[in-house]
């Protein structure tokens, strides 16, 4: 177990570190990287186009600029937002917890209602309950979150005017967010617990345990579903780390002021700092994601362990 | 008694209803037929659009759809705030999303099978790099990458292609290079080799064709999510940039007006709504016609 814990964290740190050179080349991709640090908004002097090539350290190898900037980023300085004028991660940390919130709260519900629903899925395989479920995973794995986000707004606040259509505040104003953002992860979880736990279901001990006459209720819960969890659980952790494409559209559509908020605005504005300050703070999210869910899967399962 | 009987094993609406589901399931007419319409509806969008996607005319702004009150029979699915047709904007935002979807496949699938069957066949410091690199994407955030990436160059149709390529070979790769292993042990492939042929006529006249199940079940997999994608970005303003129409900018382009013009967002994300529905559909009924070890999951 230490070893695979090892393992997967040195791969994470060299993925990491990939992810920064790319951000690093990326600000290099279309010549002098001053135009992007430099806001194309308002003129700047030759002083500043110099102060800031020297901040930069153009002059210098390329590899040396990249240490630079690392170090830079590694002591938490993105360099200054063109928006906000504070250093970007700032903001960052002040936009963040409006995401964990809302990311957690769907999250939560998605667990609750996809587990027990693959479940009940499985169990009831081929009834008409079994139909509506799968259909309605495979709905929600098709149907577009901007587009879903807007047509609730359109009933509920437009034309029945129940629900807030945007900003944070009372539970009120998480209703629709949650529920376009946690479709698409309940929905998954239902197929997948459905898949595993169909085949546990089918495995030779749980015909032993049906033989020896253990209840159904014993049978699928303390038989089955302990073995049919180690998928469900994997597939949370990498939603997880999945979660950042649908903050982004939810927080636009709901202006739900959280880091997906600002990474938009961020790409709209040109604002290159904060872009990359996103992009770093995101992918620390993304990778930190990945690598519990390598170690779940790893604890979870020992024929991964000892492989 | 006999009656009852019957009542509950043949007539119960609900098994009627599972009846006709389990038809549809087994021969996936509907989802095909939907693909079709609006694939060939795009292929000659400016024969069977109405009106043209970017002129609008001014003195019909936001008419409504055709059956609501002050809608028109002129203007099908309404119009816009600048008097744009919906229904010709959305039928032109499909050649974007099957575009897209076409190139990226091309691109991702080809690199992918390549690097898969290169990293299987050959096995090795081949298989080794070409692994750690297909982790490597695996393990990249698109949208951060997508964000920065549009930051850099500005939103266009070849980025868009582009960054998708980039983030779809790699399930490609793996899925072949697993089934390359497979097949390389087979009897006919050590035949081969005992008649002499050389390693690349058995990777690609012998082994590829094998795989090609595999890459087709894949891709269909892939459109859905690849449109999905596709508007996403066009959505949020980092993908396809108006005022080309794409599914995407075009409910993007309704959104302030959701209130008085609901119809300019809610046709096109039907569009994209049916292509994907359909996709995923037609993608899990090909895997399990042609991977039966997969059927019933």
């Amino acid at each position: 177990m230490r070893r695979l814990i090892l393992r997967r964290l040195a791969s994470t740190v060299l993925v990491l570190l990939g992810l920064t050179m790319i951000v690093f080349g990326l600000s290099h991709a279309t010549g002098d990287p001053r135009l992007l640090y430099l806001s194309t908004q308002k003129k700047y002097s030759a002083e500043e186009w110099e102060a800031q090539g020297e901040a930069l350290g153009l002059n210098k190898p390329l590899v040396v600029q990249y240490g630079l900037w690392l170090g830079r980023a590694v002591r938490g300085n993105f360099g200054e937002s063109f928006v906000s004028k504070r250093n970007s991660l700032d903001d960052i940390l002040e936009k963040l917890p409006a995401t964990l919130q809302l990311s957690g709260v769907a999250i939560t519900v998605s667990i609750l209602l996809g587990v027990p629903l693959g479940v009940f899925s499985a169990v009831k395989r081929g009834t008409f309950f079994d139909y509506v479920g799968r259909n309605f995973a495979i709905l929600g794995q098709s149907v577009p979150a901007f587009w879903l986000a807007l047509v609730l707004i359109y009933v509920f606040s437009v034309e029945l005017g129940w629900l807030p259509t945007s900003r944070r505040g009372d539970w009120s104003h998480y209703v629709l967010p949650v529920t376009v953002l946690g479709w698409y992860p309940t929905a998954g979880l239902l197929r997948l617990t459905r898949s595993s736990m169909l085949e546990v279901l089918d495995s030779e001990y749980i015909k032993l345990a049906r033989a020896k006459g253990a209840s159904t209720l014993r049978i699928i819960w303390l038989h089955a579903f302990r073995n049919a969890l180690i998928a469900p659980v994997t597939y949370t952790m990498i939603m997880l780390a999945n979660f950042l494409t649908g903050t982004v559209v939810v927080e636009t559509v709901f202006a739900w002021p959280g880091i997906g908020w600002l990474a938009i605005n961020a790409a709209l504005n040109t604002d290159f700092p904060m872009i990359t300050g996103l992009a770093l703070v995101f992918g620390v999210i993304f990778l930190f994601f990945s690598f519990v869910a390598d170690i779940c899967y790893g604890f979870l399962d020992p024929r991964i362990r000892y492989g | 008694m006999a009656s009852i009987d019957l009542m509950e094993s043949n007539s119960h609406p609900l098994r009627a209803l599972t009846k006709a589901y389990d038809f549809f399931r087994r021969w996936p007419v509907i989802p095909v037929a939907v693909v079709l319409i609006l694939l060939l509806s795009a292929i000659f969008a400016p024969l069977v659009a109405p009106y043209d996607p970017l002129d609008g005319d001014l003195r019909a702004r936001n008419v409504s759809p055709f059956w609501t009150e002050e809608g028109s029979s002129k203007y099908l699915f309404g119009t816009d705030h600048i008097g744009r047709d919906i229904l010709s904007r959305t039928i032109h935002g499909g050649r974007v999303s099957f575009q897209v979807a076409a190139a990226v496949l091309v691109a991702g699938a080809g690199v992918g099978t390549l690097v898969g069957l290169a990293s299987g066949y050959m096995g090795g410091i081949v298989d080794e790099i070409f692994m750690r690199l297909t982790d490597f994407a695996f393990a990249m955030p698109f949208i951060v990458i997508a964000l920065v990436a549009s930051v850099v160059w500005g939103p266009s149709l070849l980025l868009v292609i582009i960054l998708l390529s980039i983030f779809t070979w790699p399930p490609f790769a793996r899925q072949v290079r697993a089934e390359a292993l497979q097949l390389k042990e087979a009897d006919y492939v050590a035949l081969a080799h005992v008649a002499g042929a050389s390693g690349f006529r058995i990777a690609f006249r012998h082994i590829l064709p094998g795989v090609f199940p595999t890459v087709l079940v894949l891709s269909s997999l892939q459109v859905g999510f690849l449109v999905l994608t596709e508007s996403v970005l066009s959505f949020l303003g980092v993908g396809i940039p108006p005022p080309q129409p794409s599914w995407g900018n075009i409910v993007a382009g309704g959104r302030d007006y959701i209130s008085t013009a609901w119809w300019i967002s809610f046709f096109p994300g039907v569009a994209i709504l049916l292509v994907v529905f359909s996709m995923n559909f037609c993608g899990d009924w090909l895997r399990d016609k042609l991977d039966p070890r997969l059927r019933q999951l």
